[in-house]
C-alpha cells in the first residue's frame, strides 16, 4: 500500500492545488446527481462553459493584477464600454470584424495603460486609481449608449465569437470530427510535456513522484479532458469562445511560467524591493501587468457583447468583483507573489458551475448569492490554513 | 543621594540558542545620568526591553529591583505605571497629530468619559515649558524638526510622572545644537530628582555628562565607571567595549591588491528628503581591483544608505559628486545601470529586501541575470538548474535540493544564496552589507573563504561591517563613518579595535 502512501503525501503537500479541483470535481458530481445527470448533459457543459468565458479571462487578468499587490476594479465596466464601442463599430461604422477585434484589444491595452501610469508613476493607490475608472467608464459606457439604448449586432461572424461553434468538418458516429481532434492532440500533448518533464527532473535528481502513480495521474487528466471533449463533440463541438479561453489559457500559463517576465511579475509581487534591488524595473512590470489586464477586459468586452448579440447599458456590472471572486478561489494570495493562471480559470469555472448548477436546481436567486459567498470564504479560508500549515 | 533607584540582578535573555544577555548586573543609584554603552549586539537595547516588559517577566531570568522591590512586569504599561518610561531612537510619535494629542495618547483626559482637549492644550503648554520647548501645543508633529520631536517625547515622558527616564541613542538623528540642548535638559530634570538612563554611542557625550557608565560586551556586564572618581574616559570606555580577544577564525589569502582604481566617489553628497538630511557628506573613497575595503561604524552611520546611493541610487536622493568607474565618470538611474556597469550590492536584511522567500532557491540565484538563461525572452529550464547547482556546490549550500524555498533555509544558507545570485551576473564589485549577521560561526568561515576565493579572481568586494573582529581580519583597508561622513581611513597594519571605534563615536 506504498501507492496509497505516497498518494496521501503528495494530497497533503499539494492540498491548495489538488483541493480546487477536488471541489469542482465534487460541486458538480453532487450537480448530476440531484439533476438526475441533466448536468453533466452535453447541452449544459457547454453553455456552462460559454457563459463563464468573459468572467475566465478577466480573471486571469486580475490574478497577475493581485499577485503583484494591486487591484482593479475598473475591469468591469471597461469591458462592458469597450463591448459598446465594438459593436458601435460595427453597426454604425459598419466596420469589418477582423479590423473591430484588433481596435477593441488596442483601446483595452492603452486604457490599461493608463492606470499603470497612475499606479505605478504617479503612485496613487490601485484602489484609488481604478475605482475612478470605474466611475468614468460606467458613465462612459451610458454616454455610448444613451442614444440607442441597447444597441443589437446583426453581424454573424461577431456573434459566433460567444455563440457559435468551430466547424466539425466531418461527423464520426454523430461525434464532431475537429473537437475530436483538438481534444486528442490536447490529451498528446499533455502527456508528451508531463514525460519531458518527469524525465528532466529524474535527470537533475530532483523528487519525482513514482511511477505507478505518475501513471494514474497521467491516466486520469487524460480521461477527464477526453471525457470533456467526447461530451462536447456530442453536441455541437467546440465553441469559439471555448477555444479563446484555452488561447488565453495556453499563452498565459507559458508567460507566468516559461518567460523571464513571467518571472519578474512573481518576482515584484513576492518582495518589489528584493525586485528593485535585484535590478527588475517594478513600474516596468506594473504597466506591463495592467496593459494587459485592459486588454484582457477589452476581450472580456467582445465576448459578453458577442454573447447577447447587442452592448447594454448595464453591461459589465459587477464583472470585476466576479473576476476578483474566482481569482480568489484559484488561489491566488492577497500578500502577492502566489497565483496561477490555470487557478483563475479553474475558480472562474467553479463559480460558474455553481450559478448554472443552482440555476437547473431553480434555487431562489437571494440564496444564490449567499452560497457563492460562503465558497468563496471557505476557498480563502482553506488558503489561510493551508498555508498555516506549510509555515 | 546613593540610594539605588533600580537594580537588575543576574539577568540572562536567550533569543532562539542565541545568548543576547548573560548574567547582567546593572545598578543605577537615585538622580544620576547613568549612560550604558557598548558596540552594536552587546546587548543594551535588549537589556532596556527587559527592563520596560517589552519583554514580559518569564521570558527572561533574573530579578529587577524598582523603588526597592522586586518587579515583574508583564506588559509596557506595568512599567510605566512604576514611572519607568522609555524613548526609543525611533520615535514613536503620530506626525499627522498634533504635540497635544501626542503627549496624551493612551493617556487621555477626560470628563466623564468625554476627552477635555482644552485641559489637554494647558496641560501640554506647562509640560512643554518644562522641556524648554515654546511652541504651540496645537502644531502638528510633522511641521517641527526631529530635535524637537525628541523634546515632545520627553514632555510625554513627564505627563506620566516619571521616575526613571531611559533614552535610546536620543542625539544620533540630532545635529550637535539639538544634541547640546537636549543634554542641557536632561541635567535640569536630573535637578528634579528624575533618574535617567541614556543609551549612547557618542562618547564625548557620555564623558560630558555620566554620572556613571554601564560598559556591556557581548550581553555581559563588563564594568561600572564612575565619573566622580574620574574613572569615564575615553580611553578606558573603548578599552572596556573592544576588550574581546579576537579569535584567529579568519582565513588568510594570497593576493596582490591591483594599483587600479575601481571604483571612486568624489565628494560624493546624498540627500535624503524624507528625513530633511544629508546621509551621506563629502565622502571621498575609493577601491582598486583585487581588494576588500572594510566600511566600519556604528549603527545610523550612514553606511546602508552610502551603499544604496551608489547602488542605482534606490532611494532617490539628491546627490551631488562624482561616481568614477574604472575612472570613467557614470550616473546611475536605477539598479539595472549599476547591475550592468558591474556592481552587486548585498542586502543587509536578507530577509526584508534579499530574498524571495516564498521562491526556491534556482528561481532566487537566477533572478538578476535570466537573460543569460533564456532564448527570446523564455527561460531555458535546463540551463537554470544547471547554474543553480553550481552555485549550490560551490558556495556549499545545504539543502536537499535546489527546489527548496528559500524561505525553509537557515541564516547562512540564505546568505550563501543571496551571494550566489550575485556572482551570476558576474561584478567586478561586490558590495556586502553585514555579510554574517545572524550567522552562526561555521557559516561565517564558509563566507569569508568565499570572500577570499572571489578576490584571488580579481574581484573587489566592500564589507560594510559592525562586527569589528570581521573588519579587522578581513579587510585590506578599512573607512570608518560616522553621521554621514568618513571620520578617517586605516591601513590593515594600522587598525586597531580601539582606532576604529575611536574613530566611529566622534
Amino acid at each position: 500500500m506504498n501507492l496509497f502512501k505516497e498518494a496521501k503525501g503528495l494530497l497533503k503537500h499539494n492540498i491548495r492545488d489538488y483541493g480546487m479541483y477536488i471541489a469542482l470535481l465534487v460541486i458538480m458530481l453532487i450537480f448530476t446527481i440531484l439533476t438526475d445527470g441533466l448536468f453533466m448533459s452535453s447541452r449544459n457543459i457547454s453553455n456552462l462553459i460559454d457563459s463563464s468565458g468573459y468572467i475566465a479571462v478577466l480573471a486571469v487578468g486580475v490574478m497577475l493584477v493581485i499577485v503583484i499587490r494591486h487591484i482593479d476594479l475598473s475591469i468591469g465596466f471597461l469591458a462592458g464600454f469597450l463591448g459598446a464601442i465594438a459593436a458601435i463599430l460595427l453597426v454604425q461604422y459598419d466596420l469589418p470584424v477582423f479590423l473591430v477585434i484588433p481596435i477593441i484589444l488596442v483601446l483595452g491595452m492603452f486604457a490599461g495603460s493608463i492606470t499603470g501610469f497612475l499606479v505605478a508613476k504617479v503612485g496613487i493607490p490601485a484602489f484609488v486609481a481604478t475605482l475612478a475608472g470605474w466611475l468614468i467608464y460606467r458613465g462612459a459606457l451610458l454616454q455610448a449608449t444613451e442614444k440607442s439604448g441597447t444597441i443589437n449586432v446583426d453581424n454573424d461572424t461577431f456573434n459566433a465569437i460567444g455563440n457559435g461553434y468551430i466547424p466539425s468538418i466531418a461527423e464520426v458516429g454523430g461525434l464532431h470530427l475537429l473537437s475530436l481532434l483538438i481534444g486528442a492532440v490536447f490529451i498528446l500533448y499533455y502527456i508528451y510535456s508531463t514525460v519531458k518533464n518527469r524525465n528532466n527532473k529524474i535527470r537533475y535528481n530532483f523528487d519525482v513522484v513514482s511511477k505507478p502513480l505518475f501513471i494514474i495521474q497521467l491516466v486520469l487528466v487524460s480521461a477527464l479532458i477526453g471525457y470533456i471533449t467526447w461530451i462536447l463533440a456530442g453536441y455541437n463541438g467546440f465553441s469559439w469562445t471555448m477555444i479563446i479561453i484555452l488561447i488565453v489559457l495556453i499563452v498565459y500559463h507559458f508567460i507566468t511560467t516559461k518567460t523571464v517576465l513571467g518571472r519578474h511579475i512573481y518576482a515584484v509581487g513576492s518582495n518589489p524591493e528584493a525586485a528593485h534591488l535585484s535590478g527588475i524595473n517594478v513600474s516596468k512590470i506594473t504597466f506591463i501587468v495592467f496593459g494587459s489586464m485592459g486588454m484582457l477586459s477589452a476581450l472580456s468586452g467582445i465576448l459578453f457583447t458577442s454573447r447577447l448579440q447587442s452592448a447594454t447599458t448595464t453591461a459589465g456590472t459587477l464583472f470585476e468583483l466576479d473576476a476578483i471572486a474566482a481569482a480568489f478561489v484559484g488561489g491566488v494570495s492577497a500578500a502577492g507573489g502566489v497565483g496561477k493562471v490555470t487557478g483563475a480559470v479553474i475558480g472562474a469555472v467553479v463559480m460558474a458551475t455553481l450559478v448554472n448548477g443552482m440555476n437547473l436546481l431553480g434555487v431562489g436567486i437571494a440564496s444564490q448569492y449567499m452560497i457563492r459567498g460562503g465558497v468563496l470564504a471557505l476557498a480563502v479560508i482553506f488558503d489561510v490554513m493551508t498555508r498555516k500549515q506549510r509555515a | 543621594m546613593s540610594e539605588p533607584i533600580l537594580e537588575m540582578r543576574g539577568i540572562s535573555k536567550e533569543f532562539t540558542g542565541v545568548k543576547a544577555l548573560s548574567n547582567v548586573n546593572f545598578k543605577v543609584d537615585q538622580g544620576e545620568i547613568h549612560c550604558l554603552v557598548g558596540e552594536n549586539g552587546a546587548g543594551k537595547s535588549t537589556l532596556m526591553k527587559v527592563l520596560s516588559g517589552v519583554y514580559p517577566h518569564g521570558e527572561y531570568s533574573g530579578d529587577i529591583y524598582f523603588d526597592g522591590q522586586v518587579q515583574q512586569f508583564n506588559k509596557i504599561s506595568d512599567s510605566v505605571d512604576r514611572g519607568i518610561v522609555i524613548i526609543y531612537q525611533e520615535l514613536a510619535l503620530f506626525p499627522d497629530l498634533s504635540i497635544y494629542e501626542n503627549i496624551f495618547i493612551g493617556n487621555e483626559l477626560q470628563r466623564k468619559g468625554v476627552l477635555d482637549w482644552n485641559e489637554a492644550v494647558v496641560r501640554s503648554k506647562e509640560l512643554l515649558n518644562k522641556v524648554n520647548l515654546h511652541i504651540n501645543p496645537e502644531t502638528l508633529i510633522k511641521e517641527i524638526g526631529v530635535g524637537k520631536q525628541q523634546l515632545v517625547e520627553i514632555a510625554k515622558a513627564l505627563s506620566k510622572k516619571v521616575k526613571l527616564l531611559i533614552l535610546d541613542e536620543p542625539t544620533a538623528a540630532l545635529n550637535d545644537k539639538d544634541s547640546e540642548n537636549l543634554l542641557n535638559l536632561l541635567r535640569e530634570l536630573k535637578k528634579q530628582g528624575i533618574t535617567s538612563i541614556m543609551i549612547s554611542h557618542k562618547l564625548n557625550e557620555v564623558i560630558s555628562i555620566a554620572d556613571k557608565a554601564t560598559v556591556l560586551r557581548d550581553g555581559q556586564t563588563i564594568c561600572t565607571l564612575n565619573a566622580a572618581k574620574g574613572e569615564v574616559t575615553e580611553a578606558a570606555i573603548i578599552k572596556n567595549m573592544v576588550g574581546r580577544e579576537i579569535e584567529d577564525i579568519y582565513p588568510k589569502r594570497n593576493h596582490q591588491v591591483s594599483p587600479d582604481r575601481l571604483l571612486e566617489l568624489k565628494n560624493w553628497t546624498a540627500y535624503d528628503p524624507k528625513l530633511g538630511r544629508n546621509i551621506a557628506e563629502d565622502v571621498n573613497i575609493h577601491v582598486n581591483y583585487g581588494e576588500i575595503v572594510g566600511i566600519a561604524g556604528l549603527m545610523g552611520a550612514g553606511r546602508t544608505e552610502l551603499a544604496l546611493s551608489i547602488f542605482g541610487n534606490s532611494k532617490k536622493y539628491k546627490i551631488s559628486g562624482d561616481l568614477l568607474v574604472d575612472g570613467n565618470q557614470i550616473q546611475f538611474k536605477h539598479t539595472s545601470d549599476a547591475i550592468k556597469s558591474g556592481i552587486a550590492y548585498v542586502t543587509e536584511d536578507r530577509k526584508g529586501d534579499g530574498l524571495f522567500l516564498l521562491q526556491d532557491i534556482k528561481n532566487n540565484i537566477s533572478i538578476s541575470n535570466l537573460k543569460n538563461l533564456s532564448d527570446y525572452g523564455v527561460v531555458n529550464d535546463n540551463e537554470e538548474i544547471k547554474t543553480a547547482e553550481e552555485y549550490r556546490k560551490s558556495l556549499g549550500i545545504k539543502t536537499p535540493s535546489i527546489e527548496q524555498k528559500v524561505g525553509n533555509l537557515s541564516g547562512g544558507n540564505q546568505q550563501k544564496v543571496s551571494i550566489g545570485k550575485w556572482l551570476f551576473v558576474g561584478p567586478k564589485l561586490l558590495i556586502l552589507d553585514e555579510p554574517t549577521r545572524g550567522i552562526d560561526v561555521g557559516a561565517k568561515l564558509e563566507i569569508y573563504t568565499v570572500m577570499n576565493k572571489l578576490i584571488e579572481s580579481g574581484m573587489s568586494i566592500i564589507m560594510i561591517s559592525s562586527e569589528l573582529g570581521e573588519v579587522l581580519g578581513m579587510s585590506d583597508r578599512v573607512y570608518v563613518m560616522a553621521k554621514g561622513e568618513i571620520k578617517g581611513e586605516l591601513s590593515s597594519e594600522e587598525a586597531t579595535q580601539e582606532k576604529i571605534m575611536g574613530l566611529a563615536t566622534l
